[in-house]
């Protein structure tokens, strides 16, 4: 077992003000960033203050940036360094930091309240609901999402503009909504919810485009650019822009 | 520090907290490794096929060399287009267009491609900065996306792609026309057939694996399993939609191959290979 001291610069202060502190630090065989971090604090910085729970990439806890990409530190191994290479961890920058590494995540809870949840079938009960495969493995794959909240970091319309918070939702709670929508049991339609023109009237879907980097940095390879918010775009296409699908909708009712 | 703790070491490189309560760091990214490029090459790949699809379309000359047809110039919408034989030679505006013909039918494939999700993906990022990069920070002060006027139309996405279907059904018909000698007999084929027949595979293998042709086709349903035909073609479009970049780049660059290839022969620079 080899090891050797790295130079890590890691992102240390409160709201008030902070800076990059430097620690040189040991490291070993097959540790991750995350492993690092837990040694700077039993050695160097005690008080070094970071959120993690599972070290397994399943909580979604301890997302940071390292070297500037978004990325879970407990699923960042050293290995991909160089040995003379400087790693440099902030907080996510996005949110609001807590106080060194820890960001306070609120905003994501917000906007999750704000989707409208499942919408039950009527005369089915709980524990009554039979759904073939094919017919539930979209929403399946959106249900993979730790809400470790790196995509909702990454993506540039809160990430360089605080202002577009309010109106807009994010990659992971439009994702949220297309996993409703596309349930085959989500009732919403018949209470009057239009799931695909809600997400672009009130949780901002128009200001996703479409570039990817909440794809390029999920950590459970959700391809949520491909399979979650552009299939939303074109539901909404279907309801407000496509003369075709307004024409087709027109017959069969009149077939009714 | 509101903790009432001070870092045991000292602070390198400080700045003052940050609005909204974010950490206080000043620079743009923090990025090592050259997230430079790939905007880059998308900039300069983009800028040389617009470079020279203007000039081609423009131009207004040797873009049919029998039984070849460039794909710019193809259908052909005007009176005043090179006499094809057999060709795809339609003068639906009369003899009023004066300018090339190319400028009445490259206006749809520009807009299936303008408003294509990887396209747009494509130039946010490498011609707009919006962003250049996955967490580095775009220059713009403001930022509203496609929610008002022009980026919205990018929703009209949905007409390009039925449009692209007819323009790749004539191209379609072309790349056929290629098995036809210069006189108009079949049995023919050069290296030019070959060409136009790549470049026709590609173009149709970037148009089906458009994300609203896999709606269409099937993403829109609810109950897959009420629609097992469907199901299974939404499946196989998914599978080409996940290399919808390769297809992007690959079908323009054939297509830019194709119409230097008709230019080359109908100016004279070379003569084509024929095979039999």
């Amino acid at each position: 077992m080899s090891s050797y001291t790295a130079h890590f610069k890691v992102w240390r202060g409160d709201a008030d003000g902070g800076g990059l502190q430097d620690f040189q630090v040991e490291v070993n065989d097959g540790e991750v960033v995350l492993d690092i971090i837990h040694r700077l604090q039993a050695t160097q910085a005690s008080d070094l203050a970071v959120r993690w729970n599972c070290k397994a990439g399943k909580c979604g806890s301890c997302s940071a940036e390292v070297n500037g990409h978004p990325r879970l530190m407990c699923m960042t191994r050293m290995s991909v360094f160089r040995r003379d290479e400087t790693v440099t961890v902030t907080p996510m920058r996005t949110f609001p930091v807590i106080r060194d590494l820890v960001t306070d995540v609120s905003f994501n809870y917000t906007k999750a309240r704000e989707v409208p949840a499942f919408v039950p079938p009527k005369g089915v009960a709980a524990g009554e609901y039979r759904m073939a495969q094919q017919d539930v493995e979209r929403s399946q794959e959106f249900r993979k999402c730790i809400e470790c909240f790196l995509c909702q970091n990454t993506c540039h319309v809160v990430r360089d503009h605080e202002e577009n918070k309010e109106a807009f939702a994010g990659p992971r709670f439009l994702m949220r909504i297309a996993e409703l929508d596309m349930h085959p049991l989500d009732a919403a339609e018949e209470t009057g919810l239009n799931r695909a023109a809600s997400a672009q009237e009130d949780h901002g879907l128009g200001y996703c485009n479409i570039t990817k980097c909440c794809t390029d940095v999920c950590p459970e390879n959700i391809h949520i650019t491909d399979n979650a918010l552009i299939p939303l775009k074109e539901r909404a296409v279907d309801r407000k822009y496509d003369p075709l699908v307004w024409l087709g909708s027109k017959i069969r009712r009149r077939g009714q | 520090m509101a903790t009432g703790t001070t870092p045991t070491t000292p602070v390198t490189e400080a700045s003052g907290g940050r609005a909204h309560g974010r950490a206080a760091i000043a620079a743009r990214h923090l990025r090592t490794d050259r997230w430079w490029v790939p905007p880059l090459v998308t900039a300069l790949g983009l800028g040389a096929f617009i470079a020279y699809a203007t000039w081609r379309a423009f131009a207004n000359s040797d873009y049919y060399a029998a039984p070849y047809v460039s794909p710019f110039y193809s259908p052909c919408l005007a009176s005043n287009c090179t006499s094809m034989k057999g060709g795809a030679d339609w003068p639906l505006f009369g003899d009023w267009w004066g300018l090339s013909p190319a400028l009445l039918v490259l206006v749809f494939p520009l807009g299936f491609r303008l408003t294509c999700y990887y396209y747009r993906k494509a130039y946010y990022r490498g011609i707009w900065w919006s962003p250049p990069a996955c967490a580095v920070a775009e220059p713009h002060a403001k930022y509203t996306g496609e929610t008002r006027f022009p980026l919205i139309l990018q929703n009209v996405h949905r007409y390009f792609f039925y449009l692209a279907l007819i323009v790749a059904g004539i191209l379609t018909y072309d790349a056929v026309l290629g098995f036809r000698d210069p006189s108009g007999d079949w049995g023919h084929m050069g290296l030019g057939t070959v060409v136009l027949l790549v470049n026709i595979a590609l173009i149709w293998a970037y148009t089906v694996s458009c994300h609203s042709c896999r709606h269409v086709i099937g993403g829109k349903l609810r109950h897959f399993s009420k629609h097992p035909v469907r199901y299974r073609l939404w499946n196989r479009v998914g599978a080409l939609t996940a290399r919808h970049m390769l297809l992007a780049w690959s079908s323009l660059i054939s297509v830019g191959v194709a119409d230097l290839y008709v230019y080359l022969v109908a100016s004279g620079a070379f003569d084509d290979p024929r095979f039999f």
